[in-house]
């Protein structure tokens, strides 16, 4: 199961990378247009990192568990 | 460099050893793992025989018969089972990191057809294992750089100086940033748990990153240490949920009753899901963390060669600046979290 694992979790990442690139981008163009608000930008861009991260995690801790049994 | 001392001592004893080859997944795994002793280095004398060199930790059992204790050096580094050591008419063996006591009547240690210990009980483990030995260092680190502080304010310094100039702006940090734009208010309240959560976290990652031997264990990427965390956020975030907040979910406001079966389990689903997932963002950073640095520094020894060294090196060199920067990141976010969910939990709503 190991190779199977480690595709699941590169495709895992890929939607991860899709989704926080997304929101980089987004809190760019906000910063951009919007310079003064860049602090309360910020805090909202990483809270939202951090949920798509959590779930690209859920992911990899999965194919962990499948590689490791 | 960010590597432990474990793996080199590992990568040696196969190199040397030359009777099995190098196991970057077994040498990362037993990294990952918490131990009931810390493993600091293995040296090879003129003969040749090796010896691995590491603190022996005191073990901790409740048995049927009750509580009893030994030192982790009554093994001898044994991992495989085939050393008892008896204890008051106890039989107990380690294997694979675990202790385990014989059944009554037996007296070496049997396996089943798949390979699992068969003729043992599983005793309750409260030993000081690695990793609580680790949060031990980071208790004594925090109290003194708190006691310390503390003290300079006790004097009547309005100005901060010394250490205190440091942590000042970083509990600000927590208070201004964190608190109180999440809780409003009340974050005075809950101020002491954000900021105890956010630097024994912090602190916690950073001797995690130490490659050599008071830091390295694996703390903050164990699962039992981000429950116990994940669990204090759940109950404080639902011992001081208003009655909005449990109207939200027994009685969303604007929804119709017949709706009620199917939003009542989601929201439930909900109150789980955030804690849920605020264990695992930590745990799983912290783990990838460790085993993407394990990784790169094992492809010298899976390569055989010092050519691949400098590049291997220099990810690692890499790799561990990001994770200093992840280790404040991760603190910052469980932090965060937990203030957004505590907030949410005691926000006045404005009647619709």
């Amino acid at each position: 199961m190991g190779p199977l694992a480690a595709i699941g979790a590169g495709l895992a990442v890929i939607g991860a990378g899709l989704g926080i690139g997304k929101i980089g981008g987004s809190a760019m163009e906000g910063i951009a247009r919007q310079p003064e608000a860049s602090s309360k930008i910020q805090t909202a861009m990483i809270i939202a990192a951090a949920l798509i991260e959590g779930v690209a995690l859920f992911a990899v801790v999965v194919s962990l568990l499948v590689a490791s049994n | 460099m960010a590597t432990s001392a474990n793996l080199f001592a590992g990568a040696k004893s196969a190199e040397q050893g030359d009777k099995k080859e190098f196991d970057a997944v077994e040498v990362i795994m037993h990294h990952i793992a918490d131990a009931h002793e810390f493993h600091i280095l293995d040296y090879v004398d003129s003969a040749g025989v090796e010896h691995p060199v590491s603190l022996p930790l005191p073990v901790i059992l409740f048995t049927d018969n009750g509580p009893t204790s030994f030192m982790s050096s009554s093994f001898h580094h044994n991992d495989d089972g085939s050393l008892v050591f008896t204890k008051d008419g106890e039989h107990f063996v380690k294997y694979h990191g675990k202790i385990f006591k014989l059944k009554p009547g037996h007296h070496s240690l049997k396996f089943d057809n798949e390979g699992k210990p068969d003729n043992v009980e599983i005793p309750l483990d409260f030993s000081i294992t690695k990793n609580v030995f680790s949060m031990f260092l980071s208790l004594i680190i925090i109290l003194s750089i708190f006691i310390s502080v503390g003290r300079t304010y006790r004097k009547g310094n309005v100005v901060p100086k010394g250490l205190a100039s440091f942590m000042e702006p970083l509990v600000l940090f927590v208070r201004d940033d964190i608190a109180v734009p999440n809780i409003g208010k009340k974050a005075d309240k809950f101020l002491p748990y954000l900021l105890t959560v956010f630097f024994f976290i912090w602190i916690n990652n950073l001797i995690g990153l130490v490659p050599f031997f008071p830091g390295s264990a694996n703390l903050t990427g164990n699962i039992s240490f981000t429950v116990t965390l994940a669990l204090i956020t759940f109950l404080i975030t639902n011992f001081n949920g208003n009655k909005d907040y449990w109207k939200h979910i027994f009685a969303t406001p604007g929804v119709p009753v017949w709706l009620a079966p199917i939003m009542i389990p989601v929201e439930i689903m909900g109150i789980l899901a955030k804690p849920i997932a605020l264990l695992i963002r930590l745990f799983a950073n912290i783990t990838a963390g460790h085993i993407i640095i394990l990784s790169l520094i094992s492809l010298i020894f899976i390569f055989k060669s010092v050519a691949i060294a400098p590049v291997s090196v220099g990810f690692v060199l890499f790799m561990n600046v990001l994770e200093l920067l992840v280790a404040a990141i991760q603190a910052y976010i469980f932090t965060l979290l937990s203030a957004l969910f505590i907030g949410m939990a005691v926000e006045e709503h404005e009647h619709h």
